[in-house]
Order: structure tokens, then sequence, then C-alpha cells
């Protein structure tokens, strides 16, 4: 927008990227892990977004609005999982469904 | 465009700075004697038991999912609502209103879906559960019943043939 | 400094330190209050970026529904202690500010071909055309509800209580 070079819109996005990966790898509770997952296509939509306005066209919004539909899905359908896996282990660390493994 | 927009700004600032606002005059007025019964968490009066985290009924996930998934669907809606007097102008309405038809009718198979399994029905649900867990109790009982009455029904031959009459019935 | 230059700075000071309060807090019901400011933060810039369906799409669907989602998936889940584990956190800064160096390297050095930026106007008519136009985004936005609707059945069969079999 008026004046503020594309810079600065890429660098949050950047941060958000980086905040998100930090939360991944930080963290071994799978609800923190979706957190970051969120902050990662947060990052990711406002990079579309960007795009879009300073490339002219609009196909980039309407990206981030399918990006968003997505994160609705895979936010339902992944903390279903992690319900289950709570109702079975007691507990919704990482590496308790390894028992799966035979 | 941006100037429809500060509207918004200036609603939120004032909601923000009102609740603020009132928030230090409290605590500016208000004495402040604090002691750790008071501190405490208030459980009608008895002293706390257990953390205060615990287990929300799962029922409620069901509702937010439902939710979410039909707030999708609205807010797909809302640039078709908007630009569809544009499209009947130019002799395309029927073509986008089935489109936006066939939308609406695949997310409403969804909704059929949970209405026949009755994911929608609060206390039908409580009562599947209570009905369920019932009928798993009787088969356990008639289990160990069955289980009881083979052991001691094989002493004798007669008693035998009688189990077996039975567990033809 | 306008106020464009302002408002910018707000929302991205407000999305950036959310964010690492959702990275950084020991409770994570205080981590899933942070990323509720993020999510506002985010559709600030929205805004700022003239993007105003795409904002309202972010309020109603990520404030709105998937904040709702994750309190009730932290609500659900109580476990007794943080995971919170300082070697860890610095450890997973460094990688990630190994990835983080990259990305800015990058942002340094490419070259950007960025327009004349036209005054921004209102854009939700121009995105129900692309939506519903053949040649546009038909198909994908019918394939959307295709897409609901497997998450809405496979999620809501997942979360089902039943007797689980041992």
């Amino acid at each position: 927008m008026d004046g503020i070079p594309i810079h600065f819109y890429l660098g949050v996005s950047a941060l958000l990227f980086f905040l998100g990966l930090v939360t991944i790898l930080a963290r071994r509770n799978l609800v923190y892990i979706l957190l970051g997952v969120e902050l990662i296509l947060n990052a990711a939509s406002l990079n579309f977004v960007t795009f879009s306005r300073y490339g002219g066209n609009l196909d980039g919004q309407i990206v981030s609005i399918f990006v968003i539909i997505l994160a609705a899905a895979e936010a339902a359908v992944a903390l279903a999982i992690v319900l289950n896996i709570y109702n079975v282990f007691k507990n919704v660390d990482v590496d308790t469904p390894s028992e799966l493994k035979n | 465009m941006y100037f429809d927009y500060t509207n918004v700004l200036i609603f939120f600032l004032v909601g923000i700075g009102f609740v603020g606002v009132n928030m230090v005059v409290g605590s500016l007025l208000r004495p402040s004697k604090p002691n750790p019964e008071k501190n405490s968490a208030y459980e009608c009066g008895e002293d706390p038991i257990g953390p205060n985290r615990v287990q929300f009924d799962i029922r409620f996930y069901t509702v937010a999912l439902i939710f979410i998934i039909f707030d999708v669907e609205i807010a797909f809606l809302f640039p078709w609502a908007n630009s569809f007097q544009e499209f009947k102008a130019a002799g395309l309405g029927g073509l986008v209103f089935f489109e936006v038809l066939v939308f609406v009718s695949i997310l409403f198979l969804g909704l059929v879906y949970l209405w026949a399994k009755g994911d929608l029905d609060w206390v039908k649900s409580t009562e599947a559960q209570r009905r369920a867990a019932l009928a798993h109790r009787r088969a356990e009982e008639a289990k160990e019943t069955a289980a009881d009455s083979a052991k001691s029904e094989s002493a004798t031959e007669l008693d035998l043939t009688v189990a077996a009459e039975a567990g033809h019935h | 400094m306008t106020a464009a230059h302002i408002a910018f700075a707000a929302f991205a000071l407000i999305t950036v330190v959310s964010a690492f309060v959702v990275a950084s807090h020991r409770s994570i019901v205080h981590s899933a209050f942070g990323l509720f400011f993020t999510f506002f933060g985010v559709a600030g810039l929205y805004l700022t970026l003239g993007a105003d369906f795409v904002m309202a799409a972010q309020i109603l669907i990520y404030v709105g529904g998937i904040m709702v989602l994750l309190l009730f998936g932290v609500m659900l889940t109580p476990s007794r202690r943080s995971d919170f584990v300082p070697a860890r956190f610095l450890r997973a800064l460094t990688l990630g500010a190994i990835v983080l160096v990259g990305l800015l390297w990058v942002l340094k050095n490419a070259h950007w071909a960025t327009q004349e930026l036209a005054s921004p106007e209102s854009t939700i008519d121009e995105i129900g055309r692309q939506l519903l136009t053949r040649e546009q985004y038909l198909l994908p936005f019918e394939v959307v509800s295709v897409l609901l609707l497997a998450a809405l059945i496979g999620a809501a069969y997942l979360a089902r209580r039943r007797k689980i079999v041992d």
C-alpha cells in the first residue's frame, strides 16, 4: 500500500513462519503442534495476499481464501484424531502413538 | 476504501478504551485487602479439590465441528450473493444459481448424515450412550453366568445335555 | 509517516508479538489466546493490503471458528505439566533462526518486480465473479464442498464417543 515496500510484509510473513517452526520444533504436545501449523498457514496466506496486491491481480487473494478453508478442514480432522489419541493413551505427547507400531 | 474501515477501527479502539479505562478506574477506587482464603478458587465455600482443568464432554467438540463447517459454507456464499445480480443482468442467473445449488446440496448431504447418526441430538445421544452401556453390561453378565453354569454343570452328564439344549435356544 | 505506516506498524507488532507468545509461553491456554491476537493482527494486515474479503473470511473462519475448535482441543485434553523445556526451546530457536536467515537473505537479494500500486478498491465483487466463472475458479469452488463434506463426516465419525475395543 501507499509507500510501504513489499519487504515489510514479506518480513512479517517470514517472522510468522519462523515462530510457527519454533513452536512445532520445541513442543511435544500435539495441540501445540497444531497451533504452530496454523501460524505457518497464516504466514503463507499473508504472502499470497501480499503478492496479489503488489502483482496487480486477484489470484493470490482467492488462493488465500482456499488456504483458510483448508486450514478449517485440517483443524477439524486433526483435532478429532488428537481427541481419540487422548481417549486411548490419556496424554497427547507426539511420541505416544508410536506404540501403534508393533 | 480505507475510509469505510476507519469506522471499524474507531469502533475497536473505543471498545478497547472503554474496557481499559473502566478497569483502571475500578482498580484505583476499590479497596485491596487480599488474604489467602480470598485468593483461593471458589468452590461454593469448600476447599478446592483437584486440578482446575477437568475434561470437557466430547460432544462440545462435535457441535463446534459442525459449526465450523457450515461457517465456511456461509463465508463462501457471501461473494456469490454479492455478485448474483450482476450475473443475472448478464443472462447467467440460472447457471450461477445451479452452480451454487450443487455446492449447497453436497454440504446438505453432510447435514443429513449427521442428523441420521444423531450427532445433532444432545439428549438422545446421552440416552443412546446409557443404553449402549447397559446392553454391554447385560452381555457381560450373560457371558459370566453362562461360564459359571458351564463350569458347575459339567459335573454330571445329564446337566451337560441340558446346557447344550439351552445353548441351542 | 502517514496513517498507513502507523496502521501497518501496529498490526505487524500485534502479529509478531502475539506469535512469539504462542511459541514461548509455558501455558497452552495462554498460547491459544496469543494465537487469537495473531489472527486479528494478520486480518489487520490483510486490510492494509486492500484485501477486505480475505480479512472478513479470516475473522469469520479463523477467529470465529478455528480458534473455538482449538480452544475446545485445549480444554478436552488437559495435561498435568507444561511441556516447555528451555533447552529444547533454545535448540528450536537456533534451528529456526537458520531458516529465518535464509528467508531474509532471499528477501534482501531477490529482485521483486512490483507494479505501480493502484488505489485499492473493494475486491469482493471481483472475487465473486472469478469464483463462479467456469474458466477461472468454478471447479475449485465445487471441489471445496466435497472437501468440506469429507472433513465433516470424517471428523464427526472420529469424534463420536464409542466403546474402545481392547
